[in-house]
């Protein structure tokens, strides 16, 4: 585990090489950022091993050595999103050094604890927050070091430091034109404290960023060196396959491991209180392959006869009994009284899995005064504080190294699997790795909420809703997550999409009843929204198409006096072909959400078969994410997000049977694959303002809806329930 | 005792026949870059060549190689020189990245096959799941692979 902190100069010299070629002509809305050679690394083991830190460092988060690199640690996690480049893409703006010379390598969380949150409150990854989160903060560093080195070298010329400026790594006296490079300056930079920390940029005073700037991590994620957790390789380590009662909740009663007597290899057979593992010598196979060969048996109590069905009637009953009120505007009963005409419609979005490509897993290394974990988190800070709690040892004595993470959605921040790999060791007292199979990581998630909405709408004589009231039956994530809410308030996720809709409709009341059953629910890319920009688009269509009105020009009269969503709309609809004619069989959808502080607008193309076979083939995104780092990466997360939310929209469901869920592997939990990806154009539009966009998940919620929509402009067939491939499309199907 | 041969180097392999290559390359071998997905064969994540083939290692157990030649992604190349690589660098395809090993892979050995695939042989033959959805540039980058290949 000791591997290089610093990226052959090979790897980076071709890196340099190819960069250049990899910024698209995607963009509108900022200026023509010069396509730059400009290339910073990190090394394919992105954590430090914790036992020294530089000498040459200008203070936790930046060090500088004798040949002008520059070392950025960077706080928050890597899944995929590129914020790895682009908070250090901050740094680099205000401390103005040389982006081509700068390395970047995880921060560490036990450092975290031992120096006061140096790294800020929080090295979390999750809800969109990973840059605009801690955009002020590390502005803040880059500027308070570029200030000390500029005060180094006013001490050591003897001159005031407003005579100095800084850029590209070097200060500059400006009447005498003599310069100072930073690693000349470093090691007193290092011991100044200034007076008052300096002013940050505002975005108007950048040069630097926005700016397309291919990812740092690239390099290793194409030639097998990115270390992910699963990749951590401990001296003498053992594996450990796990199952835990499939029906969360329940108990291991007895498990007989006769069966294994004789097979190579076993350590140890490990009975926690709601799981068993086998532990193995050699290969993670040899343990997964006797774990298979056991046969437990559970207690799961009443929670093992609830099934899909059973929950959607409990749900559905539920729709008329008292409710929370999250919002109210005007009076919708008496505006129903008066409307012209009512709809009503009912729609409902299952339990989805995270399924990130990297099974969760843990390698843990337990001794009587330290601990290490190797794993790919959300949180490395909360990873921490959760394996000191399951291992008994002080958080400062507990060092977790994260890796790059394959995959997280929302799924990798529970520990789940640190505390178990931690219960493992303390029996087999080895380092131990502890890999999920496909099934355990499918039936022991936990789910995005299942949901139902009833919506109903009064329509003035101008076919414009008038009225509109929406009531939410679904379960609690603050409860599984073991957060308190106050009992008379709705929690956000129950409504997010619904109750912060961008529409004026004077008469609007939002309601929510919480029904929570034993099945642990969680943050999914874009919580709440993600299931409730599904049901308010598609039934604002419904409206719409009954009304003989345009569903874009419905929703544009709609947001009217909220220029930023009409332009994110209007976006959308000119550069998706909206209006433009089509074959028959085919049809356009639209759909416009708010998520995380952005706006985010979506046509979808979509042909459907007379067989009933959907194919999407063209989506077009508007997004207006408020301010930009990278341009590049934020169009990256536009285009996968439309892909994670069609797979949802597609195929995503995980359906309930005596307690625990049906799906698996791939092969019953469907994801859409490379012949069923539509082309994707993404059109960035940010509109500044007070408050930054969060990227990494706007661009998920609205898919699902403008395929829906685009599906009924085709076939005439509304569909109000997902996944779409639960439904018959095929002509004459009812 | 089974003797494969890995990226060139000569391998003695003492373990159960019925063990999935992926598990000797990761775990015996020590060759991290190919990837455990789902372990029947659905996603990719574990693509290698075996002969020059592309087959998901997760399903072919180290008992049916002996005398085979294994490459994986540590093999392609020393320097991330390989022209699918230098199209994966110049798309920017990778997030997350941890089933682009076998995406990789996948395509090397598609491109020997299809020199110059359309959309519709691409579709039919790369097959992986990228949970990310990198397809776009993915795609992109299988083009821009075949045009490297072919200068």
């Amino acid at each position: 585990m000791h591997g290089s902190r610093i990226a052959s100069t090979l790897s980076r010299r071709h890196f340099i090489l190819t960069a250049a070629t990899a910024a698209g002509g995607f963009m509108i809305g900022i200026g023509a950022a010069p396509r730059t050679a400009h290339a910073a690394t990190v090394p394919g083991q992105p954590w430090n091993d914790d036992n020294a830190y530089p000498p040459n460092e200008i203070d936790a988060w930046i060090a500088i050595d004798p040949d002008d690199s520059i070392l950025i640690r960077y706080q928050r996690s890597e899944m995929g999103q590129g914020s790895m480049t682009a908070l250090p893409m901050m740094i680099t703006e205000e401390l103005q050094c040389d982006w081509s010379k700068v390395r970047i390598e995880y921060a560490s969380p036990n450092r975290n604890l031992r120096q006061n949150k140096v790294y800020g409150p929080s090295m979390r990854s999750a809800g969109s927050q990973t840059v605009r989160g801690s955009q002020k903060l590390v502005q803040q560093v880059g500027a308070s070091a570029r200030e000390r080195l500029i005060a180094a070298a006013a001490a050591h010329w003897i001159v005031p430091a407003a005579e100095c400026s800084a850029a590209q790594s070097v200060v500059t006296h400006n009447p005498s034109g003599r310069t100072l490079r930073y690693s000349e300056l470093a090691a007193d930079a290092a011991k100044i404290k200034l007076a008052a920390e300096p002013a940050i940029k505002t975005p108007a005073q950048f040069t630097f960023i926005p700016r397309p700037m291919p990812r740092v991590d690239v390099i290793h994620k194409t030639d097998g060196s990115a270390k992910f957790g699963m990749d951590a390789q401990v001296p003498g380590m053992v594996f450990a396959a796990i199952t835990a009662c499939p029906v969360p909740g329940g108990k291991l009663k007895s498990v007989d491991d006769s069966a294994l007597a004789g097979a190579p290899g076993i350590v140890s057979v490990v009975k926690l209180p709601n799981a068993v593992a086998v532990v193995a010598t050699d290969t993670f196979w040899r343990a997964k392959r006797a774990l298979s060969r056991l046969h437990p048996e559970w207690d799961v109590g009443a929670a093992g006869a609830v099934s899909s069905e059973e929950l959607s009637k409990t749900y559905r009953a539920a729709l008329s009994e008292p409710m929370l009120t999250a919002r109210n505007d005007g009076d919708v009963d008496q505006a129903m009284s008066g409307g012209a005409k009512i709809f009503e419609a009912i729609y409902e979005t299952p339990y989805l899995s995270h399924s990130p490509m990297e099974p969760m897993n843990a390698t843990v290394n337990l001794q009587p005064d330290r601990l290490d974990v190797w794993v790919g988190t959300q949180a490395a800070d909360e990873a921490t504080e959760a394996a000191a709690k399951a291992s008994g040892l002080k958080p400062e004595q507990v060092y977790v190294h994260n890796a790059f993470v394959g995959g997280g959605f929302g799924r990798r921040d529970a520990n789940d699997e640190v505390k178990q790999a931690i219960a493992i060791a303390k029996v087999v007292k080895r380092p131990v790795k502890l890999v999920w199979t496909r099934e355990e990581d499918t039936r022991q998630d936990k789910f995005r909420p299942h949901a139902v909405v009833a919506f109903k709408a009064a329509t003035g004589a101008d076919g414009m809703p008038s009225a509109w009231s929406m009531r939410v039956v679904t379960s609690s994530i603050y409860a599984s997550i073991g957060r308190s809410f106050p009992a008379n308030k709705v929690e956000p996720q129950a409504v997010n999409g619904l109750d912060n809709n961008g529409y004026n409709v004077p008469n609007t009341r939002v309601e929510a009843a919480i029904r929570n059953t034993h099945l642990p629910v969680w943050f999914w890319r874009a919580p709440g929204v993600n299931q409730h920009i599904f049901a308010i688009e598609s039934f604002l269509d419904e409206i719409a198409h009954a009304s003989g009105l345009d569903p874009y020009q419905v929703r544009r009269k709609l947001l009217a006096g909220k220029p930023d969503w009409v332009k994110v709309l209007d976006a959308a609809a000119e550069k998706g072909d909206w209006g433009k004619p089509l074959p028959p069989g085919s049809g356009r959808g639209i759909a416009i959400c708010q998520d995380d502080d952005s706006l985010c607008a979506q046509v979808a193309e979509v042909a459907v078969k007379p067989t009933g076979e959907v194919k999407v083939n063209h989506v077009t995104v508007a997004l207006d994410p408020r301010y930009m780092v990278n341009p590049l990466t934020i169009a990256e997360q536009a285009e996968g997000s439309v892909i994670f939310g069609l797979s949802a929209a597609l195929y995503g469901k995980i359906t309930i049977k005596d307690g625990a869920a049906v799906q698996g592997n791939f092969d019953t939990y469907r994801l859409v694959r490379l012949a069923e990806a539509p082309k994707i154009d993404v059109h960035l539009m940010p509109s500044g303002g007070k408050v930054w966009g969060g990227v990494a998940e706007a661009a998920t919620p609205p898919i699902a809806a403008a395929v829906a929509n685009a599906i009924f402009a085709a076939t005439g067939k509304r569909i109000r329930s997902l996944p779409i491939s639960d439904h018959d499309l095929r002509s004459g199907a009812a | 005792m089974i003797t494969i041969e890995v990226n060139g180097t000569s391998k003695q392999i003492d373990i159960e026949p019925d063990t999935p290559l992926l598990w000797v390359l990761r775990d015996i071998v020590g060759l991290t870059g190919t990837k455990f997905g789902c372990g029947i064969a659905q996603c990719g994540a574990c693509t290698v060549h075996i002969d020059g083939k592309p087959m998901r290692s997760c399903s072919v157990p180290i008992g049916a190689l002996d005398g085979k030649k294994i490459t994986t992604i540590e093999g392609l190349s020393p320097d991330n020189s390989h022209p699918v690589q230098r199209a994966w660098i110049a798309e920017d395809v990778p997030q997350c990245g941890y089933c682009q090993s076998g995406q990789i892979m996948a395509t090397v050995a598609f491109l020997k096959e299809f020199p110059a695939p359309t959309d519709a042989e691409i579709d039919a033959n790369i097959t992986n799941i990228c949970r990310c959805g990198t397809y776009e540039r993915l795609r992109r980058a299988i083009h821009r692979a075949a045009d490297l290949i072919k200068a």
